[in-house]
Formats: structure tokens, sequence, C-alpha cells
């Protein structure tokens, strides 16, 4: 049971965002400009980052929800968990993977990030704003993870669950819907 | 040296928000919103959270400018943020207070950690939802504060006084986003 008194039909980061709207909102809006804003990174590539530190933070409600973001953007499954297996060995490229591992990196410390992770990432072709923009994703889902297993929400089990969040990131995003939540009421 | 080309001379996470201003207004607003719209804790109590969570992460740029921001607010019961940064324990805090600074730490390890019996400790001394909501999503959001201004390795000032002004400043104007302009004029 959560902490605090959150509506019983919004499982996870819904209910917190409903919650308390007035901060809910720089959230949501940061969100939508580093996940689905102009960026040269796809955003199969930017929610692969959200799943590798929500993975090793090991925050399930998050990881499950963009694990089936990203394997609706890709149209498999087979990246998202061959990354969270090994990034080494994952089917990606050498820029996401150097990318990736300064997000594994962050999702430690700040202080973890190490020059030749960074050098990496820019020998492979990385540019300035990517690698901001990545080390700003993994520490927001630092903060995500934190706020949604520190206020012990529900994780629903069923994965049906998460493909219909997935299918919202994906095809509306992450600004609050405009008709807000009382229609998944059951 | 920062990792990425931020404004020279531009301490924290000043710089990086001028670097990407499309993000930085969003975590500027956050700042505000978090640490001085309507909350049943004070802005003082708020700042000692960002305080402790940043000295936790061992972040001296966040917890050297909290700090200070702390110690504005907090007037002539200032020394409770040093009492913060040196030991909980024995720090002068209301028992409120000291429970909500122990949630806050234990979001900084990981949301995991936090127990029922930390919040039954919290609820004991008359914090109620807002209170923990409140310390919890301040926790999480320094989480991510002290990883981006360390993970880009943005410039960390070393004089006291440096902080003494940006405390005053974070005190009086809350947090608002720099202009571009301000590159050559703000050390």
């Amino acid at each position: 049971m959560p902490y605090i008194a959150v509506e019983a039909h919004l499982p996870g980061i819904t209910g917190l965002l409903e919650y308390r709207k007035d901060s809910a909102e720089p959230i949501r809006d940061l969100t939508q400009f580093l996940l689905r804003g102009p960026n040269t990174l796809t955003e199969g590539e930017r929610e692969l980052i959200a799943t590798i530190v929500s993975h090793n933070n090991e925050c399930r409600f998050c990881s499950a929800a963009h694990t089936a973001a990203t394997d609706l953007l890709f149209g498999e499954s087979n990246t998202a968990a061959c990354v969270k297996a090994d990034i080494e060995t994952a089917p990606v490229s050498e820029k996401m993977k150097a990318l990736l591992t300064i997000a594994k990196q962050v999702q430690q410390s700040g202080k973890a990030v190490t020059t030749q992770a960074i050098e990496r990432a820019r020998n492979a072709g990385a540019t300035d704003v990517e690698i901001h923009d990545t080390v700003l994703i993994a520490a927001l889902f630092c903060l995500y993870n934190r706020y949604v297993d520190g206020l012990a929400t529900v994780t629903p089990a069923d994965s049906d669950f998460y493909k219909g969040l997935a299918d919202r990131i994906v095809h509306h995003g992450y600004t609050r819907l405009p008709q807000g939540y009382d229609h998944l009421k059951k | 040296m920062a990792h990425i080309k931020v404004p020279e001379g531009v301490p924290g996470i000043r710089s990086l928000v001028m670097f990407r201003p499309e993000t930085g207004r969003y975590l500027y607003e956050l700042a505000q919103v978090l640490l001085r719209n309507e909350s049943p804790l004070t802005p003082a109590e708020r700042e000692l959270i960002a305080t402790h969570v940043s000295n936790r992460n061992e972040c001296m740029f966040c917890m050297n400018s909290h700090a200070a921001a702390a110690r504005e607010l907090f007037g002539d019961k200032r020394e409770v943020v040093d009492g913060v940064i040196h030991d909980i324990g024995s720090a002068p805090l209301t028992p409120k207070m000291k429970a909500l600074l122990i949630i806050a730490g234990k979001v900084q390890i990981n949301g995991r950690e936090v127990k029922p019996e930390d919040i039954a400790e919290a609820r004991k001394h008359g914090a109620a939802d807002r209170d923990i909501h409140d310390t919890v999503l301040i926790a999480a959001t320094f989480s991510m504060f002290n990883r981006y201004v360390d993970g880009l390795a943005s410039l960390t000032p070393t004089d006291p006084k440096d902080y003494e002004a940006m405390g005053k400043r974070m005190s009086t104007l809350g947090y608002v986003l720099p202009k571009i302009s301000d590159t050559c004029t703000k050390k």
C-alpha cells in the first residue's frame, strides 16, 4: 500500500503526479522535451536510457513501463532485454553503448562518470548535446525511481497494464491527459 | 573542466542551464515550486532537506549553495544547518524534522530503502501526507540535480564567499533562470 493517499485506480507514478499537480507540471514538461522533443537521438534510444537506469535502480514499475515503451518504439523486445543484460554485447551502435555506459555511471553517482566514458562517446560521434541529454535523462530517472519507490506506490503485476501505459507514453507522450484520468476507473 | 562546452567561469547548474535553456527552464521551475511554493514545510526546512541529500551525494556545489540558502532562511537559528551537515543525530532539530530527514537520507540511497516504520515515526511526530510527499520528492529531485551537476563535471567554486552570495540570491529571489547575457558578469 502506498505511504500516502493517492487515487487507487492510478498505480505507480501517475497517482503521484495527480496528487500534487504544481510539481508534476515541470516534471512532465521536462520529460516530454527530453524524451519526445526534437533530438538527434531517437525516441527509442532515449527510452533505452530510461530503461537501463530504472532497471539498475531496481524500480520495477519504471523498468517495466519504459521497457514496454522501448519495445513498442523498436518494434521488437530483443534490444531492451539485451541492454539490460549486458550493454557491450547488445545489438546497439558503439555510440549508444558509450552513452548507455555513461547513463549507468550516472545511476550510481554523478561522481562516477569517468573522463574515459565521455571520451569513448565523443570518439563514437556523440555531440555535447547528446552527452548532456544522456546525463540529464539518467538523472531524471533517478528522480522518478526514488519518487515511485520512496512512497511505495503500487506496481501492477499484469504485463498488459504496461502495454497500455507504453501505448499512452508513445502515442500521447508525458504531458497530462487533457481529460484527466477518471476514465481509467473500473 | 566540464565534460561539455558550457559558458566559462559560470558555476554548477547555472552553467548547465545556460548550455541547454530548453531543459533548464523546467529544472528551475521545479526547484522554485518544490522549495518556495506552498507546502506545510517552511522554505528553510525544505532547503535543509536539499542540503542533507546533496551532502550525502557529496555534491559540493549543491550542498554549499543550499546550505547557504538555508542559513539565510533560518536567520538566528542557522546553527541547525551545520548541525545537519555534521550529524543529524545531534543536530538541534524537532523530532518531526529529524524523522523527515532520515526518510530523505534513505531516498538518497534508493526509494526502496524507505520502510513503513520510517513513515510511522514521522507520522508519530505530526507529519501528514503532504510533509511526507514533499520530503520524498525534494530528496528525489536532489538525487537528480546532484547527478546532473557532477555527472557533467560542472565548475565547483571553492571560495565560501561565492556561496554566501548564492545563498542570499536563492533566499530572496528564489530560482530564476539565468540569462545567457549573464555569462560575462557572473562568476
